[in-house]
């Protein structure tokens, strides 16, 4: 099965406000899902959450493709009860650009955005308190990055808190 | 240097405190009496779960789901089975879902149990924990006798079920559901009459529908709340749409409502764990699936009503036998989050009320 193209209300409002920068919008196992320019995510959000009622944000993470020149997706996923519909928002990440943060229109963005900089290092402007929140503060490294290695650790972290000269 | 505030103190609660339901640290500033703030720190059970998906197949990966909210196993797996057969266009047989879903509703019920008796606890009712334990027993002796475990199940597979029921599993199952809804009374006379668990409970930590959302708030929060919002109803998964029951709602938002709310949760269950088995298709358990997993380029954002709300799965496939990417959207983690609007203004000994009637597994929180 492949991608079909997701036409309707909600690309379609999509593109009247944001116009360009909705780089495309498709449907994948009949879950929608509209890919942004990173500028356009927080627009966008508030654009669903404001004008189609979108009103939770199920989640946000991120997916690192080392490969590529914009190395991060940014996925954001919101529903909304009144519509029983739920979306789904990708943006590439540019290396030299700062997602801003979600937390001015979901509250809960706060925690979700925390673990997505944690895991991946993604920094997003205008977090109200952007600190690791699993891993310890003073870890160096980003877990979830596919060039962090499955054992790989902070050993000076290690060896500073735990006493031992590694967790291996 | 910014001057101290002498009426501000700062107290540590946890992470090695016994209503705390695990590793959970939270910073109160406190005046006087009164929660200024509160700060979680979470992170002391985090084992990497994510980053373990990547390193494993998608079978090896199956085992891990339970160990995250591992008083609810069962839909741990449930979730993560549904979100594997989404990306691999496959759907599970109607024995397999009926199994899924009479498994996944005594789930909900043990875990709900487990709540319903710590919950207690915390406040200073000793007594209902014996006797939730004693219930909750029953419900894994069936889990054992269908797959030899008790907690971290592994009962599913990707495509169905692993085994066939055992000899006896009908019965076994009813004469839980009928003994079982006679001691939700009990509890009910235990508790929801009490003077001291009503006073105790009533408007503390109060979450409003709009707050909720606000939040992410899912689960029986989000019903008590009065938002009748199931996923189970909403966008029915495993064949939910041909089981009758009901959303139980309540109006305040408050602890004593979350209360109400999962103990009618737990007598739905039993409804719908009723009817599902009165009624298991005959045919095989398992869908007509490749012994490899391989799932096809894409990803799906899969997920369920777990008993703490809503447990998604976000799966990115390339096309191998292993996840690109895998995301657990926890509803623990993101309930938990909600705990500083609730406790803001509480009396310290509410925030110990606050915590258990979030209902979170420090296992999920943290992943």
């Amino acid at each position: 099965m492949a991608t079909v193209p997701w036409d309707g209300a909600i690309p379609e409002l999509l593109r009247e406000h944001l116009g360009a920068a909705v780089l495309d919008t498709h449907l994948y196992v009949d879950q929608p899902c509209a890919v942004l320019s990173l500028a356009a995510m927080l627009p966008g959000l508030e654009l669903l959450h404001a004008e189609a009622n979108f009103d939770y944000l199920v989640d946000i993470t991120a997916v690192d493709y080392p490969k590529r020149e914009c190395r991060f997706d940014l996925v954001y996923i919101v529903y909304s009860h009144s519509r029983n519909q739920r979306v789904r928002l990708k943006a590439q990440v540019p290396a030299n650009q700062k997602p801003l943060s979600a937390v001015p229109i979901f509250l809960g963005a706060n925690w979700l955005e925390r673990e997505v900089f944690d895991m991946y290092g993604i920094e997003f402007a205008g977090h109200p308190n952007l600190t690791r929140i699993l891993m310890p503060d003073e870890w160096a490294g980003f877990p979830l990055r596919k060039d962090y290695g499955i054992t790989q650790m902070d050993n000076t972290w290690v060896q500073n808190n735990l006493g031992i000269e590694s967790g291996q | 240097m910014t001057s101290i505030d002498s009426n501000e103190l700062v107290l540590n609660m946890g992470p090695q405190h016994p209503s705390t339901h695990g590793v959970l640290r939270i910073v109160l500033k406190l005046d006087g009496e009164r929660v200024k703030s509160t700060e979680c720190i979470i992170g002391y059970l985090h084992r990497g779960v994510e980053k373990i998906a990547e390193n494993r197949t998608y079978v090896q990966f199956a085992p891990y789901v339970d160990r995250m909210d591992y008083l609810a196993a069962v839909s741990n797996g449930l979730g993560y089975c549904l979100a594997v057969e989404k990306l691999m266009h496959s759907v599970a047989p109607p024995r397999a879902q009926a199994v899924r879903v009479i498994l996944t509703e005594l789930n909900r019920i043990a875990s709900h149990l487990l709540w319903l008796g710590t919950h207690a606890l915390d406040i200073g009712a000793i007594t209902p924990l014996f006797y939730t334990l004693r219930e909750r027993e029953e419900v894994l002796k069936i889990f054992e006798n269908y797959c030899g475990a008790r907690l971290t199940t592994h009962a599913f597979r990707i495509g169905g079920l692993q085994y066939e029921l055992y000899e006896g599993f009908e019965q076994q199952v009813n004469m839980f559901c009928d003994q079982f809804l006679g001691k939700v009374d009990e509890y009910e006379e235990l508790l929801s009459g009490n003077r001291i668990w009503r006073e105790r409970l009533r408007g503390v930590g109060v979450l409003d529908a709009d707050t909720c959302k606000r939040y992410g708030v899912t689960g029986p929060m989000l019903r008590a709340a009065g938002v009748p919002w199931d996923l189970r109803k909403a966008q029915p998964y495993s064949g939910y749409e041909q089981y009758e029951f009901d959303v139980p709602t309540r109006a305040s938002g408050d602890t004593l409502d979350r209360y109400f709310v999962r103990l009618e949760e737990m007598r739905q269950s039993v409804r719908i764990v009723r009817q599902a088995v009165a009624n298991i298709p005959a045919g095989p358990i398992m869908a007509k699936i490749a012994k490899v997993i391989k799932p096809p380029v894409g990803e799906a954002y899969v997920s369920i009503e777990a008993p703490k709300g809503e447990l998604g799965y976000f799966i990115v496939s390339d096309g191998t036998t292993h996840p690109y990417r895998l995301r657990v959207r926890p509803p623990s983690f993101v309930n938990l989050q909600a705990l500083d609007h609730m406790a803001k203004g509480a009396l310290v000994a509410d925030v110990v009320a606050i915590i258990g009637t979030i209902d979170i597994v420090l296992g999920e929180v943290d992943r």
